[in-house]
Parts: structure tokens; sequence; C-alpha cells
């Protein structure tokens, strides 16, 4: 009796599993493209903002188009993700897999200057080309001399301090400010290199640092900090911090009422939960970053990812990280084929029409980044930059 | 005056954060290193609430408290017995509790990763300005300091006035002899692991108030907790209250007479300065 049941039971699903196989249409090709990036541990909170929602997106709107345009036909992209918990050697282990396991045709750059620094050696062992978007370093000529299939999207560290020196500046020559800084900085590598790449720009541009304290990271009380800022009498306050910090200082300052006309806070203040959390009060604020918010094809990028992600963009490295895939997809179909020597020469000599802009790479670095960005009516609108169209005036902060 | 403020509201803060592990640890004596994970998971709930029903956090945590006493008691009942029972010493149970409890706050930042995402909860309640002294502070702060003091009064008057407090203190001081004396010593356990983490879970409800969260931050909250369950002396409520206050007091003068960067370092110099005068902590028992 069991025997018969055995036999049956077995047929059918031979039977079942045959015309499952038969059923199906003919696969199309598929390209593979592997991702690692923080799901978890301290860079966490930023990836999932920045980061992850793009390729979602990004994959989404390939595939439902039919894939990428290859010589040999349309090929769908397989995303493969990994978490690499903000840890280095996870990073380098996940690349080591996708390239060697997983045997993916290509690697998305790692989210974090740590992160993406670490994998550069693995992404030039195996040729895959590696543009990293949020990765901020002064480094950046030795590396891309070093690993050539290295391209850096976002900018440098001078070159963020510059740009904030060279606004405090005027706004003191405009005679709107005094030029008394008060600085902290968050006690972590990015808020450290940040502060002293800081201090010689500031001083150069005849600005005097009343305050110049840091802070650890992860600090649940910074009233000390900010009352200390506001008893030393500055004109503006800056802030070189990250997201758990950025809102806490913003929050004691208006609570303290530290009454600065120039206000800012680095990371994190061009994230959409800033806005959510604080509404109003932080018209005028000045952070890190900013984008072009008129430019048809960025009002067009923010609707679709708020649609197939359910979620806001940042108005700083989100855009820019599209940009490095949309960058990838032109490549490839210019291409037409997986060859990844091939694509990577073809990054390094064109110029591509992307959601910031146009972007032409120089010697493996994007020069032309939104640097300083304020939240003006909502918006959190790109200042100043290295060269990208569209800044707007800066306006003084007026209370909280 | 307004260091001694700040490190009152520092230091009701801290109370928060580490009342819970206290109890876990103290009397059931599960070193729980998912202690911040529950943390979280409070202050994710009063988010919910917050921003799903506009519930005040206050009113939020009458719903987290019996939630959150359920889970850690399944959490004790189904997962940490076992190690009890097995255990032939103490050091092999702390040892076992440990190990156990790290992979559990792994099982719960990844629960917490697909239920809310990875990005930073953040929203603005009670964020005006007090004037206390003629000195501002935050009314959530405040507010956080209130609840704070309450839990501590009520957890230290219920473990050392009243029958069943003494049954835990019981357990915490040698868990042999109170079984010998009819004291349900794995029931015990279990409800002061509960209350452990309804506590736990509460003081995240109002500490969301202030501070920004995101699923991977609970490693943050765990650190220092133990830093001043530890400091407090392990198995005394009193101990850990004060330990929370000292470290507050002593963070803040550091912040506002040094340098914010010094704070981190001072409370490991005051914890290492403590433990080598006396090892057992500030109120802590020799065993």
């Amino acid at each position: 009796m069991k025997r018969i049941f055995q036999t049956i039971g077995i047929g059918a699903l031979s039977i079942a599993a045959a015309f499952f196989t038969l059923g199906q249409p003919q696969a199309a090709e598929v390209i593979k493209i592997g991702a690692v990036a923080p799901k978890t541990g301290p860079l966490a909170g930023g990836s999932a903002v920045t980061h992850w929602p793009n390729l979602k997106l990004w994959v989404s709107q390939v595939n439902a188009r039919g894939g990428l345009k290859l010589k040999s036909g349309p090929a769908m992209i397989e995303l493969i993700q990994y978490d690499d918990r903000t840890n280095p050697g996870e990073t380098i282990k996940a690349v080591q897999r996708l390239a060697t396991q997983d045997k993916v045709d290509f690697i998305i750059a790692p989210y974090g200057t740590g992160l993406n620094l670490a994998a550069a050696p693995i992404f030039a062992k195996y040729g895959y080309p590696q543009i990293s978007v949020t990765a901020i370093t002064d480094k950046v000529p030795e590396l891309t001399k070093r690993y050539p299939g290295l391209f850096f999207m976002l900018g440098n560290t001078t070159a963020f301090t510059e740009s904030l020196a060279d606004i405090l500046k005027k706004l003191v020559a405009d005679g709107k400010i005094g030029n008394r800084i008060a600085m902290v900085n968050v006690a972590d590598a990015f808020g450290i290199e940040l502060a002293n790449a800081a201090r010689p720009v500031f001083k150069a541009a005849g600005l005097e640092i009343v305050y110049d304290k840091s802070y650890p990271l992860g600090t649940q009380d910074l009233s000390p900090v900010v009352k200390g800022a506001k008893a030393a009498n500055p004109d503006a306050f800056i802030a070189w911090s990250y997201p758990p910090d950025t809102f806490g200082l913003t929050a004691q300052a208006k609570i303290i009422g530290l009454n600065v006309k120039a206000f800012y806070t680095a990371v994190a203040t061009a994230f959409p939960v800033y806005a959510g959390k604080f509404g109003g009060a932080i018209e005028g604020v000045l952070g890190a970053g900013g984008i072009n918010p008129d430019a048809a094809q960025m009002m067009a990028y923010r609707k679709a990812h708020k649609e197939i992600t359910g979620k806001d963009a940042d108005f700083w490295a989100s855009a820019v990280v599209y940009a490095s895939l949309q960058i990838l997809e032109q490549s490839i179909e210019a291409v037409g084929s997986k060859d990844r020597g091939a694509v990577t020469a073809f990054i390094k000599a064109n110029s591509f029409n992307t959601v910031i802009g146009s972007v032409k790479f120089n010697n493996q670095n994007n020069d032309k980044f939104w640097t300083v960005g304020q939240w003006q009516n909502g918006v959190f609108h790109g200042v100043s930059s290295t060269g990208r169209p569209g800044a707007k005036i800066v306006k003084l902060k007026s209370g909280w | 005056m307004d260091i001694l403020i700040g490190g009152f509201l520092l230091g009701g803060t801290y109370a928060l954060m580490a009342l819970g592990l206290q109890l876990q640890y103290g009397v059931a004596r599960i070193m729980n290193l998912a202690n911040g994970e529950m943390l979280v998971a409070g202050a994710f709930g009063a988010f919910w609430f917050y921003s799903g029903f506009q519930m005040r956090p206050f009113l939020a945590i009458v719903l987290i408290v019996p939630l959150a006493f359920v889970v850690n008691w399944a959490i004790y009942h189904y997962l940490l017995t076992p190690l009890v029972r097995r255990a032939k010493s103490r050091g092999q149970l702390e040892v076992d509790g440990i190990l156990a409890t790290f992979g559990m706050s792994f099982i719960l930042v990844g629960l917490m990763l697909a239920v809310f995402g990875g990005e930073y909860f953040s929203y603005s309640y009670l964020e005006r300005a007090v004037f206390v002294l003629e000195q501002p502070y935050g009314l959530n702060r405040i507010a956080a300091f209130c609840a704070s003091l309450v839990f501590c009064i009520a957890l230290v008057v219920w473990l050392s006035h009243t029958r069943s407090g003494l049954a835990l203190r019981a357990v915490a001081v040698n868990p042999t002899a109170a079984g010998l004396v009819a004291i349900k010593v794995a029931r015990t356990s279990a409800i002061a692991f509960a209350i452990g983490g309804a506590v736990t879970a509460s003081g995240g409800a109002l500490l969301s108030m202030f501070l920004t969260f995101d699923a991977s931050i609970g490693v943050i909250f765990t650190l220092k907790a133990l830093i001043i369950v530890i400091l407090g002396g392990v198995g005394e409520i009193r101990g850990t209250v004060a330990a929370a206050f000292l470290l507050g007091l002593a963070e803040t003068a550091v912040a506002s007479l040094v340098d914010p960067g010094l704070t981190l370092a001072a409370a490991y110099l005051l914890f290492i300065v403590v433990l080598l005068v006396r090892p057992r902590g500030l109120f802590g028992s020799r065993s």
C-alpha cells in the first residue's frame, strides 16, 4: 500500500516538474551585478537612505524597459546583495565572493570612504571598474594613479572646507556677519579630517575660530558642547558631524537658543528625516552637499525614487549614486558587452548625461560637485559647488 | 550649578539605560548583551506609536511595558532556562548567557531591520526650552529625568520593602540558599528578567524623545549600561542608580570644564579607578 502511494507521488511530482520546466518561456540573457554595502552597523543609517534605494530604483527601471541592451540582445539585471556590516574586512570578503563564487559581471562600489578604499585593491585585482560615490578623501590623485579602474564622484575634503570658508568670507565681507567661528567635530576619522583641513583654510580666509572642540561618536548629551559654543559668542557655528550628532546639535541649538546667522552641520543635514524632525526651524541651515532641484532630470528622478522605493531621496549623495549607475548603464550599452576592460576605458574617456547634469571624469575624478547646500523653503538647495549650475544665494539664519 | 542640573539630567538618562540590565544580571545572572537592542526596540515602538497614531510617548509606555514584559519572559523561558538548568556554576551560566544573548542581539537587529528598515528615526516631542535658574534645558530631557526618578524610586522601594522584592534580592545573593527557604528561584529569575526587559524598553521609549535611533545603534547603549552596572556593583539596584548619576555628573563636568572630547576617557577612567579601589563596585557586596 505504502509503495503504491510512493510510486504515485513520485510520478506526480515528476510530471509536475516536467510541465513546470517545459512551461517556462525561454529565459532572457542575464547580466549579474553585485553590490555590497552596510545594512547593519554604524553606517547602516546612511546607506539605507543614500545607497540601497538607488540600486533598487535603477535595477527596477532598467529591467522594466527590458534590461541592458547588449550586442547579443537585452540582458536583465540580476542584483546580488551582501551586507558588510560596516566592517571593511567583510566588504573585502564579499567582493571576493562576488568575483570568484558568484562570478558577477560588474560590482557596484561600496558605501562609505573607508569601505571603498579598503575594497579598491580587490576591485583592481579582479579588474572590476569601481565608480565610488560616497568616498570623500584628499588622496584622490594618488589613488586614481594606483588603481586605474577607481573613479571618484563626490569630491575631496579640502574642497568641502574651502567652499564653506568662501561662503563665510563673503558674508563677512558683505558685512552680514562677524568673523567669529565656533567649530566642533565628531571624534571619528571623518570629523577629525575635516576639522584639521578646515583650521588653516578658515585662518587664511580671515575667520577667527573662537571655540574649537570635539566630542566622541555617540555622545548622548551635546548640551555642554552647544552651551560652550554659545558662551564664546560666535557669529557662525560649524559642526563636522555625523547623523546622530547632527540631529542632537540642532536640537540643542534650538533649545539653548544658539542664534547664529550661519549654522552648518555636515552629514545628514541633507536627509529627509532632518526636515521631518525639525520642520520649519531648519530654514537657513547649511549643510554638506546640495542639489539643483529645478533641473528637469532631477525632478523626474526624485519622483521616480519616491514612487518605486517609497522613500524620499536625500538632497546630496542619492542623486550622485544614481548618476554613477547611469554611467555604468550607458557605458555597458555603448560597449555592448560584459567586457570590463572595455567598459572601464569607456568610462574614462567619455562624458555622460546624468541626473546631476553632464559628468566627465578628469583623471578618473569628477571635479564638478556640490559642496554646500542650504535649506530654503523646505528644499535643500545647493548654494556652492565646484562647477555645477543652479546655485542659490546664501540666506542668513534668523533664530529657530 | 548648570553642571549639576545638566549632570543630573544625564544621570537620569543613564539610569534608564542601566536599570533593566541590573535586574537581568543581578538577579537572573544573565549578562544580557542584547540589552541595547531591547532599548532600541522600545524606542522604535514609541516612534511607531507617535508617528502612526500620534500617541504621546508616556501613553505609549503603557502599551510597551506589558508587551516587553511578555517578550522578555518568553526569551528567558524558552532561550535561557535551558542554559540555567545545565550550568554547573554561576561562572558557566554567565559565559553561556553572554554567548547566547550576543547571538540574540544580532537576531533582534535583523528583525528590526526587516520591520523598520535601516534608516535613522527621530521625532520631536516636548522639544521646548524650560528655564531652570535662568538656564535653558530641554523639556523632553526633564520629563525623561522625572520618569527615570519614578523608576529608580519604585524599584528601590519595591526591592527593599516588599516581600517579593526581598525574594528577588535573596536570589541575587545566593540562588541555592534562596531555594532552600521556599523561594521559587526559576520563577523569580524569569520575572526579574522580564521586568528588567520591560524597564529597558520603556527607557528606550523615553529616550526616543530626544535621541536619534537606527536598527544598529543598540551596541552603544549596551556598552554604557554595562559600565554603569559594574561600576555600581552587581546585584545592588542602589548601586546602579548611584553609578548612573555619578557618571552623568562626571561627564557633564568634564564636558563643560575641560573638553567635550574627553567625556568618554573620563568615564572609563572613573570606571578603572573605582574598580581598582573597590573591585566589587560602589555598592557591591563581597561574594
